[in-house]
């Protein structure tokens, strides 16, 4: 039974994992670039959803979709100052100004929401007729306890997948995505606005990261202005581990990360974990160079 | 035969104006990095400087050293690496392990100092050869992704290990002190306490003659016909291939040489200090020596080494803004890489210096015009 319980608190931390890897992915894959920034829009997201229910007292859906409004903006404004004067130049340029902007989010929150750890409310919690307070169920008679944040952080995984994939496959943005992250000269003489559809793309991919911060801040309920950045190193080893680019590839990457993680943690040790992970990473880029789902390019000689 | 001996004598005229140029760049970074050292030093003699420099200057040279390294990496092989503060650690760890189990048996400092030194490249670049056999087999950011996977597991491991020394010899254990130590026996390596107690023998004239080696070393290097090799594949991986360069092999050289000198790098840096913790290498180190190299120009050892030790003082300089010095360092560095990345961007900056300028100095300058007129 607690085997059964291990796996289901990994699938939900690689949720979350896969959620901010989904937001890296998109943008590594149309804007060729990594962009560093990507967690600490995490953080962000976590302290606009915390300030707006406790000190402002709006219920937490309104917190969440402040969340996830300021850090489209965020995203947005982000992508226009520093990336969009950046796009003919080499990529390590751009991949410095991502660790500046990084930077500058995070010593940005510790001005503004100080350096002392917020303990995040969890909100998906039912309270009964009794008044008791109830964050979970259990199952099996009460062998295995599942947290209802656990369950929604899947479910809101599952869907975000899914919408994700229905939208770059259906909808017209969605084509112009695929096609500007094919070829971007191509794409702009077929009447394709690159530079909006790139704005787009840091657009979703930055509500997406907000949505993960709510969700990761729930499940570990430690707020600081440097909580996004491990999350954000491990979302990246997801996005590459299932072939950066690929929406499903970041989804089983992510999955994976998770479940081994918990492992690590319950099986071998708790400080070796993050050891684990990347060995496991390692191993699997040594065998499958380009990711599990990633396309392999064949060279042009 | 005759024909022959012409035709070497042509290319050996050829390689020497070619080197000439080459000698003309590195004699100044040689030159540059003496003449700041002296004027530091003597600087350093008279009381001339700050205690605050005077503590930062072998740092400062640990950093420049890495710099030096990452650019072999990054500017002369073209691979981007995220972990290079794993070497750095292996080096700090293992070259004062060394200086500590020495202490005794060598009292000269400057020796001990030098053996330590000795000790860490050499294990940087047994570790440097070992990661490079996965990490050199791919390409582009999935062998970021692995140097950075690397520097990770590096720093867990330091976390966790714990070496003593006692009269039956070293004991290493992982995870938990198992090492079951003699009386006698005295723990080296304390798991995430780090390493404690270390004698501060690092000088900053050791620092120098170190930044001076590792310049010698690179400079041969890229000067070699592996370095010409490791720059081809670079240019062109394929065609480099085509003509029957072994690219492994030399990138190999390359990163374990790259390696060897983090390793020496983390031993000098850490000999500075009374304590050190795996930790203090993590991540962020490594992009920290990354922005250095890109800031100085890939490539430009000179450029990097400047980068390294401006960027290692600047956030120290900026101690009276305290919570907003490290804003201003994001804000300087982006405003940086879209300056000397962005056209309009430069241009728009050089105006506003101009307005400024005959802002402050519209009269003076209007004057210098007509006495030119």
């Amino acid at each position: 039974m607690a085997l059964l319980g291990y796996i289901i608190n990994g699938i939900s931390l690689g949720s979350v994992y896969a959620i901010i890897a989904l937001g890296y992915t998109m943008v590594y894959g149309i804007a060729k670039m990594l962009n560093f920034a990507h967690g600490d829009v995490i953080m962000v997201g976590g302290y606009i959803c915390f300030y707006a229910v406790f000190s402002f007292e709006l219920p937490w859906p309104v917190g969440v979709l402040l969340a996830v409004i300021v850090c489209t903006v965020l995203g947005i404004v982000i992508e226009r100052l520093a990336y969009k004067p950046l796009r003919a130049a080499p990529s390590l340029a751009v991949l410095i100004t991502a660790i500046g902007m990084s930077y500058f989010l995070q010593n940005a929150a510790l001005l503004l929401f100080s350096s002392n750890p917020k303990v995040f409310p969890n909100f998906f919690t039912v309270t009964r007729a009794d008044g008791t307070v109830k964050n979970g169920f259990e199952l099996f008679g009460g062998q295995l306890k599942v947290a209802y944040v656990t369950v929604i952080t899947i479910v809101c995984c599952l869907v975000i997948m899914l919408a994700l994939m229905l939208f770059t496959s259906k909808t017209k943005t969605g084509k112009a995505m695929r096609a500007c992250s094919e070829d971007k000269g191509a794409a702009q003489l077929m009447g394709i606005n690159v530079n909006a559809t790139i704005s787009t793309t840091f657009a979703i991919g930055s509500a997406l990261a907000a949505i993960a911060g709510v969700l990761l801040c729930s499940a570990y309920p430690m707020l600081m202005p440097t909580t996004g950045s491990m999350p954000g190193i491990k979302a990246f080893t997801a996005a590459v581990f299932g072939g950066i680019g690929s929406i499903p590839g970041a989804f089983l990457g992510g999955l994976l990360l998770g479940v081994v993680e918990i492992f690590a943690k319950a099986y071998i040790s708790t400080q070796m974990s993050d050891a684990v992970v990347f060995a496991i990473l390692i191993i699997v880029l040594l065998v499958k160079p380009a990711g599990l789902l990633g396309k392999q390019i064949r060279e042009k000689v | 035969m005759n024909m022959k001996l012409g035709k070497l004598g042509a290319s050996e005229t050829d390689k020497l104006r070619h080197m000439n140029s080459f000698g003309r760049k590195n004699a100044i970074t040689y030159g540059f990095v003496i003449v700041v050292g002296a004027i530091l030093m003597a600087l350093n003699a008279t009381g001339g400087l700050s205690s605050m420099m005077r503590g930062m200057l072998v740092p400062i040279c640990a950093y420049v050293v890495m710099a030096i390294s990452l650019n072999l990496t990054v500017g002369i092989m073209g691979e981007l690496s995220l972990g290079h503060a794993g070497f750095m650690s292996v080096g700090a760890f293992t070259g004062t392990a060394a200086a500590i189990s020495l202490q005794n048996l060598i009292p000269q400092a400057g020796l001990r100092l030098f053996i330590a030194l000795l000790v860490g490249a050499i294990f940087g670049a047994i570790f440097g050869f070992l990661i490079g056999i996965p990490v050199l087999r791919l390409k582009g950011d999935y062998l970021a992704i692995v140097t950075l996977a690397f520097g990770e597991i590096i720093k867990s491991i330091f976390n966790n290990l714990f070496v003593g020394l006692d009269s039956r010899g070293f004991h290493f254990s992982l995870l938990s002190d198992k090492t079951n130590l003699e009386p006698d026996g005295k723990l080296i390596i304390g798991g995430p306490m780090g390493i404690g107690g270390i004698q501060k023998i690092s000088t900053f004239l050791a620092g120098l003659i170190l930044i001076l080696v590792a310049l010698f070393l690179v400079f041969h290097f890229i000067n070699s016909r592996q370095g010409r090799a490791v720059m081809a594949i670079r240019d062109n991986r394929i065609a480099a291939e085509s003509v029957g360069i072994p690219v492994f092999r030399y990138k190999m050289t390359a990163f374990t040489l790259s390696a060897a000198i983090a390793g020496a790098a983390g031993t000098l840096f850490a000999m500075n200090y009374s304590t050190i913790v795996a930790n203090k290498f993590d991540f962020n180190t490594s992009i920290l020596i990354l922005v250095f190299v890109v800031l100085g120009g890939q490539g430009n050892l000179l450029g990097g080494i400047i980068a390294a030790a401006a960027l290692t003082i600047l956030p120290e300089a900026l101690r009276q803004f305290s919570d907003y010095r490290m804003l201003v360092y994001a804000i300087v560095l982006i405003l940086v890489m879209l300056a000397t990345n962005n056209a309009t961007f430069r241009d728009k900056l050089g105006k506003c210096g101009r307005k400024i300028k005959s802002i402050f100095g519209g009269k003076a300058r209007e004057k210098e015009e007509t006495a030119n007129v």
